[in-house]
């Protein structure tokens, strides 16, 4: 047990460890506010499947398109020692175009969908290729060099499809945005976990993983070492741009329409929120991904607890920040310093006292 | 070289350059705009209403610029701004008086400040964070304070809103003859009193250098003797204030509390500082810039409404198409400079 706390506090927490405490003050707290929070039961959708339903679920489910975007989010900070804040507009526009190729064909059908989803991660893509330019060879700091597209990108959205909101209804989007008949677990939790593997796959089989941690530790030193910096920080914005894709796809298919203006609006902070929380540095260098997945469904248990407490939907923010404070503070280095020094000293303390009775 | 003055002539800083370049960009693009669609652009109160609508926005990019020359990030602003104006504004139709309201604005505006600061430069937390943290919890108190829109119903502060300089000489006469003054707002006399006292607090004074030293290389400042933790801190203490004010500032201009108030403008402040010749990075900026930056960008948005695309599409797509290439501009510059520097 000591050494467990030793290895917990001892030069430092360990990443993960402010995120599952935060989930676990969460959990606690909503256990003696109301334990009906917990429950999951068995209800039945419109079409008759059984699926699960409950607040864990939906928290679960709702925080899909974060969990998504904050693992492309966390290769991009770690690669570029900066963030993407064009996320939400880049879904609008993935989600657009989505929608519009959708419409396009007579029918809906898989292969449709397929289409448009493929075609919907390219534009991504492409959207993804200029910021990456932007970043990498003309070596602008990623905030302003995304300040473009945040600017303009929701504007693009709605020149796709002529300013209208379109709405689609076909039982294959439905299954995307809620559940595939038969199976109980909402669709887009199984997306993320889709996700969640083809990354954990990336990173076993190729040195993706070490190749961008170097380059946001020190890109000279990894130059030096003969990986490519420029390309590095250009496949993170790519790949960031799939995220940014399937997120939209989701949104709309959980929707059934794209409304450009609202379509994850303000997602781009929350995402960023996310990584921090993980634990992973802003700054670039290490990073974890299961940490920014854990730190977006801290996100989205903290909104499901504050509707739940019947919070209006605009208050919400201002507790969300006291929260968020709360949490950075007891993450941040001096905090943590002072802490580990104190359960050293405490240690330390009874050490000296055992010793003493033995001798 | 000696140049007339007997004075060893020193090549352009990269600050003076890239805010050369932003000034002359503007005034090309302004005398464009007077050429080809005159209009509302060849009068003075053209430049006014710009002024006129944008004082709050070049107090807080003010305040934005010292965070940037340091280093930093501050995208709470914009919040804090609204905020000031909602409580300001239930303030005083709850019977406040006037003097108390300035203060009150300029207390929340040192209260986020002095928090920020504190979580920034003590617990050395990342400051992109804690600015969200402030910017969410500042829109959050803003619709606890009242979601409705509130209008303001204050005798003594209506005549402080309605006063105004009037300039008759730049005035122009009207298609009915009368002589139609060009009308300053007080906000933008506060706002060039911003301006110069931030111009000369970066310029001369040492706290203005130190941001730039602690900015351009943190450990080098800390070896200088630089107190960082002090800097950082009087930094976002600086521009909480410069929040508060610009918070007055927009109310004396709207006379309205609004949830959606400021929507934006921590987004609209960076670029105007980002266009002005400040960089993301530190240790490179100037106010003035800022200050042309800010007017540029109001320019391309009023360009854009004159020539007849109203639709609210082409306005963010020619401000972000601009942005894309003032950024790419200095980009350039910056590396060529640097090439040159280094053979």
């Amino acid at each position: 047990m000591k050494k467990i706390t030793k290895k917990l506090f001892q030069g430092g927490l360990s990443q993960l460890t402010i995120p599952l405490i935060a989930i676990a003050l969460l959990l606690i707290f909503n256990l003696i506010r109301d334990p009906g929070f917990f429950s999951i039961g068995i209800s039945h959708n419109n079409d008759g499947n059984a699926v699960l339903a409950g607040n864990l679920i939906s928290i679960i489910n709702g925080a899909s398109e974060l969990a998504v975007l904050a693992m492309g989010m966390t290769l991009v900070t770690a690669a570029c020692k900066g963030q993407d804040i064009s996320v939400g507009a880049a879904a609008a526009i993935a989600g657009s175009v989505f929608v519009k190729v959708l419409k396009a064909g007579s029918s809906i059908s898989g292969g449709t969908v397929l289409l448009a989803f493929l075609s919907a991660c390219v534009v991504a893509m492409l959207f993804g290729t200029f910021n990456g330019i932007l970043v990498s060879v003309f070596k602008i700091q990623p905030m302003i060099a995304t300040l473009i597209l945040y600017t303009c990108g929701r504007s693009i959205a709605y020149w796709i499809n002529g300013g209208a909101t379109p709405t689609v209804s076909s039982h294959i989007i439905t299954a995307i945005g809620s559940f595939i008949p038969g199976i109980p677990i909402p669709t887009p939790v199984l997306i993320v976990l889709f996700v969640a593997i083809l990354f954990k796959l990336l990173f076993h089989f190729t040195s993706l993983e070490l190749f961008t941690q170097s380059v946001g530790i020190n890109q000279s030193a990894a130059r030096l070492n003969g990986i490519n910096p420029t390309f590095i920080k250009l496949l993170s914005f790519i790949i960031l741009g799939v995220c940014v894709a399937v997120a939209g796809t989701i949104g709309v298919s959980r929707l059934g329409l794209i409304n450009h203006e609202t379509l994850l609006l303000d997602v781009e902070m929350d995402t960023i929120l996310a990584v921090a929380i993980g634990g992973n540095s802003l700054g670039g260098g290490k990073f974890k991904i299961s940490g920014s997945i854990i730190g977006a469904y801290v996100i989205q248990m903290l909104t499901i607890t504050l509707y739940a407490m019947k919070v209006s939907s605009t208050d919400v923010k201002a507790y969300k920040a006291i929260v968020i404070v709360i949490l950075v503070v007891i993450g941040s280095p001096v905090v943590k310093a002072r802490l580990s020094k104190l359960i050293n000293s405490l240690f330390s303390k009874k050490k000296v006292a055992v010793k003493g009775v033995q001798s | 070289m000696k140049n007339m003055f007997g004075k060893r002539r020193e090549p352009l800083t990269d600050t003076q350059l890239l805010m050369t370049i932003t000034i002359g960009i503007f005034a090309v693009m302004y005398i464009l705009a007077m050429a080809l669609l005159g209009g509302g652009f060849l009068h003075t109160q053209q430049i006014f209403d710009m002024l006129n609508d944008n004082a709050s926005l070049i107090i807080v990019s003010c305040g934005l610029t010292i965070v940037m020359i340091g280093g930093g990030i501050d995208i709470s602003v914009g919040a804090v701004t609204s905020l000031v104006v909602m409580s300001c504004v239930l303030y005083l139709n709850n019977g406040g008086n006037v003097f108390v309201s300035i203060l009150l604005a300029l207390g929340i505006g040192l209260a986020f400040g002095l928090v920020q600061g504190f979580l920034i430069s003590v617990l050395e937390i990342q400051p992109f964070i804690v600015t969200l943290a402030g910017m969410f919890f500042a829109r959050g108190m803003t619709t606890i304070l009242s979601v409705n829109p509130q209008k303001v119903d204050h005798e003594a502060f209506n005549r402080l809103r309605d006063a105004k300089v009037e300039i008759p000489w730049l005035g122009y006469v009207a298609k009915n003859g009368n002589l139609v003054p060009a009308r300053l707002e007080i906000g933008v006399i506060v706002a060039a009193v911003v301006v110069i006292v931030i111009f000369i607090l970066l310029k001369y004074l040492k706290l203005g250098r130190n941001f730039y030293a602690m900015g351009g290389n943190q450990s080098s400042a800390l070896m200088l003797g630089i107190n960082v933790k002090k800097t950082r801190f009087l930094s976002y203490l600086i521009s909480g204030v410069l929040s508060g004010i610009s918070g007055y500032v927009f109310m004396m201009h709207t006379g309205a509390g609004n949830a959606t108030n400021a929507a934006g403008m921590e987004m609209n402040a960076i670029a105007s500082s980002i266009i002005g010749g400040t960089l993301l990075t530190g240790g490179v900026g100037n106010v003035i810039g800022t200050l042309f930056g800010t007017l540029t960008l109001t320019t391309i948005k009023k360009i854009v409404v004159s020539s007849g695309l109203n639709d609210p599409w082409w306005q963010s797509i020619t401000t972000g198409g601009m942005l894309c290439f003032f950024i790419l501009l200095q980009s350039v510059v910056l590396s060529k400079r640097s090439k040159k520097k280094k053979s």
